[in-house]
């Protein structure tokens, strides 16, 4: 029955395939996810601004800054609920390997976070008339209070898969078992990564007000509503960056000892160093392959420091740790893609310091209020808004890819893990399926916001009757 | 009682409350074309779940997430097993979530502004005639079983899942949220388009008594039990009761009763599945049971405290929006000239 289907579709891989469609899927999904965990809470820092001083200005910037926190937040769930599914979907054995431990602070996700931020969210849009002001506002607090548990839980969620702890494994049924729910909660690796993921949102959020603001300063249109954003969207991304900076340098350390491997990806040090030797390259000319000594700039200490808060540590070396495992968990390549690590690791904190830059730079020559500025001035702060989002994206393909071979590390391989029932034609019918989808809805997506930006500040309508207003759509 | 007991009961309420809520939200979305008859018809319909679609949807993802913790066998089988279901389904529901966010907003780009709504339309109409169609399909060969293979791994293809009882659970599933969404209607909006809401309600559930009275029925001859009869019978007679209220303009009891009959429906599905959970057809022995597919007791027992903690905190938050946003929407609610 098989003659119908071109030899080359049968030869398709459900793996390889599933590999992409996870990493499409979850990179897109995480395009919107940053801006809604950061824009949440500045949106409700400039209602309470308003509720606060009655000053309309604040009003009209909670309302501008909200809509475009709606427009992609629809986009966030709707492209979550992919994510839900597809572990069950693609990854079928890995479900069942890890279920027991893993399901649990996803069902928390969804039980704590999702109801109550899907709640919250409907009362927020349509409230506004509905609602005493004081109610209203907490409705926007509520929300995010939602969005921050949900990043919590679905971090502690990924910090399993980097780090596995509070389980054990039930030989006879073959899989991981949760033993200790504190444990898994209190994963050091989610206790860092979430707050390095949460400032590096508010960089990305607060870059986003930054070039609204420049985009109308430049037009010098609702100027004194619009300085306000833009000092604001300023003092986030310098606070977001210096956040970024501090908690990535605990997460590094929490990597180091759980995941040295991705470490000494991170840096392409095939062979364990220390002191002055554990130099941590700026750049590299060609790719670090360690076949041959390239041109690099390098600093020593500086990996040391990074991994270990000493002058003089050691840090492990890639052929060290290959043997060390291969010792442990049989033969096998047990190093993730290196030129990936190597380039990620140093794109994701030059992307973030260059983001904090353009900050500090905006901050000193708008001071005193200033906005009588040339052009260019402008145009950098509009240009430079993708830099914490390509340094968010950047950052995950290194903590994912950097895990690799491992989908959960020492536990289980990537390539043990996706369903044995799906073929290579399914998977393919999947990726086309959301890559149209998720490609048209990108197009559309940027397009509606970027006019919502561009648009700007909206004169209020004064409604004849406030029961008009509950209607948003 | 034990705890997988509990949690069999958990999941199914969970996927019960998902029905009761995004039924209806399906509903309206099918009635689209039928009752809107220009856009402030269809903005006055999407209005009325505007402020709740999306948290009625959460339901799913609620119910996938705690099938994946409390019984991860269970949710690995069946979401690779229905992989192109599934498929469409999450097609379907990404179009109708970005349609009802995106539609009013052409203007802001510059589009073509009867062009694009009635795309939009188009894709919330279809975002809602399939999910509603393929939960049924999916759950009616959950009951009656599928090729399942010693390693609890689906065997079939997608033609497998299109047999006459799934295709017929499919149609029911179709047609009660369709009646479920249009009594919605008349319960939340006011003047002409409540009367065709009401007339149109009729006619689909009758078409719904049918279809489900025979699906209710083939699903307790295979699988009799007292509690499946009691629930089917339960679910007949209050369906007949919801037409019944509609048709004399009982809005309010007509909806009560309908939520009544998705919940013991539905509840009866449960009642024939029990103890199994995903029964394989090539071989009872290969079958998922509460046992078999459920996680350890550490794991039931953390997530039992969650839920039992959780839920009637939910419940009290969703029934307090529900509550604020009361009020029936009219044409004379819709703003002229907005978008």
């Amino acid at each position: 029955m098989h003659t119908a289907i071109p030899a080359v579709l049968t030869e398709l891989s459900a793996l390889d395939l599933s590999r992409w469609q996870f990493g499409l899927t979850t990179v897109y999904h995480f395009l919107f996810v940053p801006l809604t965990i950061g824009m949440v809470v500045l949106v409700a820092i400039l209602q309470t601004a308003w509720v606060r001083t009655n000053d309309e200005k604040y009003l009209k910037l909670t309302k501008l800054f909200g809509k475009i926190f709606l427009i992609n937040f629809a986009m966030g769930v709707v492209t979550g609920i992919v994510q839900e599914f597809q572990f069950g979907m693609n990854w079928s054995d890995y479900s069942r390997f890890v279920g027991d431990v893993f399901g649990a602070p996803l069902a928390m996700e969804g039980l704590l976070a999702f109801f109550f931020e899907a709640t919250f969210i409907g009362l927020w849009i349509f409230g506004w008339d509905r609602l005493p002001k004081k109610v209203h506002l907490a409705t926007i607090w509520m929300t995010a209070l939602g969005v921050w548990l949900s990043a919590y839980f679905i971090l502690a969620a990924n910090a399993f898969m980097q780090n596995p702890v509070g389980y054990e494994i039930n030989e006879a049924k073959n899989r991981a078992e949760l033993v200790d729910i504190g444990a898994v909660l209190t994963n050091i690796v989610a206790i860092n990564q979430f707050p390095h993921t949460i400032t590096a949102s508010f960089m990305f959020a607060g870059a986003v007000i930054v070039a609204v603001g420049a985009y109308h300063l430049k037009r010098k249109q609702f100027v004194e509503p619009m300085r306000t954003a833009t000092r604001f969207g300023l003092w986030t991304v310098l606070l977001g960056g210096l956040g970024t900076l501090i908690t990535g340098d605990g997460l590094g350390l929490a990597m180091v000892q759980t995941q040295p491997m991705k470490m000494a990806a991170a840096e392409a040090l095939y062979d364990t160093a220390s002191g002055a030797d554990a130099s941590f390259s700026i750049f590299t000319i060609g790719t670090p392959d360690g076949v041959s000594e390239l041109f690099s700039v390098r600093i020593p200490y500086l990996l040391s420091f990074l991994s270990t808060h000493t002058m003089d540590g050691t840090v492990e070396g890639l052929n060290n740790l290959q043997a060390q495992y291969v010792e442990l968990y049989g033969p096998g390549n047990y190093m993730p893609v290196i030129w990936i690590t190597y380039w990620a690791f140093r794109w994701m904190i030059g992307l973030g310091l260059l983001s904090t830059l353009v900050a500090v730079t905006g901050l000193v020559l708008t001071r005193k209020w200033k906005y009588n500025l040339p052009n260019w001035v402008w145009n950098t702060a509009i240009w430079a808004v993708p830099l914490p989002l390509l340094g968010i994206s950047i950052g995950w393909m290194f903590t994912e890819m950097g895990r690799q071979p491992w989908i959960v590390f020492k536990l289980m391989k990537t390539a043990d893990a996706v369903s044995p029932g799906i073929n290579g034609v399914d998977v393919l019918i999947s990726l086309v399926v959301f890559t149209l989808i998720y490609g048209v809805l990108a197009v559309v997506e940027f397009k509606l916001l970027l006019a919502a930006a561009q648009k700007g500040i909206e004169e209020q309508k004064a409604p004849e009757d406030a029961d008009k207003m509950a209607v948003a759509y | 009682m034990q705890l997988n007991e509990i949690w069999f009961l958990i999941v199914g309420f969970l996927f019960i409350g998902y029905f009761v809520l995004d039924g209806f939200d399906f509903g309206v979305g099918m009635a689209l074309p039928f009752l809107g008859k220009d856009d402030t018809d269809r903005r006055v319909l999407i209005n009325s779940i505007g402020p709740v679609w999306d948290l009625n949807e959460t339901w799913v993802i609620v119910a996938g997430a705690s099938l994946f913790a409390a019984f991860p066998e269970w949710y690995a089988s069946l979401f690779s097993g229905f992989y192109l279901p599934l498929l469409i389904i999450l097609a379907a529901l990404i179009m109708r979530g970005v349609a009802f966010e995106y539609r009013g907003k052409g203007h802001t780009i510059g589009a073509d502004e009867r062009k694009w709504k009635s795309r939009f339309d188009w894709m919330i109409v279809i975002g809602s005639a399939l999910p509603a169609l393929l939960w049924g399909v999916a759950f009616a060969n959950i009951v009656q079983g599928v090729p399942l293979n010693k390693d609890h791994i689906y065997t079939g293809t997608l033609f497998t899942l299109l047999n006459p009882y799934g295709l017929l659970g499919g149609l029911v599933t179709l047609t009660l949220f369709f009646t479920h969404g249009l009594v919605f209607i008349t319960l939340k909006t006011d003047g002409d388009i409540k009367d065709r809401a009401r007339a149109l309600a009729t006619k689909v559930g009758v078409v719904t008594t049918i279809l489900a009275a025979s699906f209710l029925v083939w699903t307790l001859v295979a699988h009799f039990s007292v509690l499946g009869f009691i629930l089917t019978a339960l679910a007949a007679l209050s369906l007949i009761a919801a037409l019944f209220a509609n048709h004399v303009k009982r809005e309010g009891v007509s909806f009560t009763l309908l939520v009544f009959t998705i919940i013991t429906a539905v509840g009866s599905l449960f009642a024939a599945l029990f103890p199994d959970v995903f029964p394989s057809s090539t071989d009872p022995a290969f079958s998922l049971t509460i046992e078999n597919a459920s996680s350890s007791e550490y794991t039931l027992t953390v997530m039992t405290w969650v839920a039992v903690i959780m839920i009637p905190l939910v419940l009290v938050y969703q029934g307090w929006t529900y509550w604020v946003f009361r009020k029936r929407v009219s044409r004379k609610s819709i703003p002229a000239g907005s978008h």
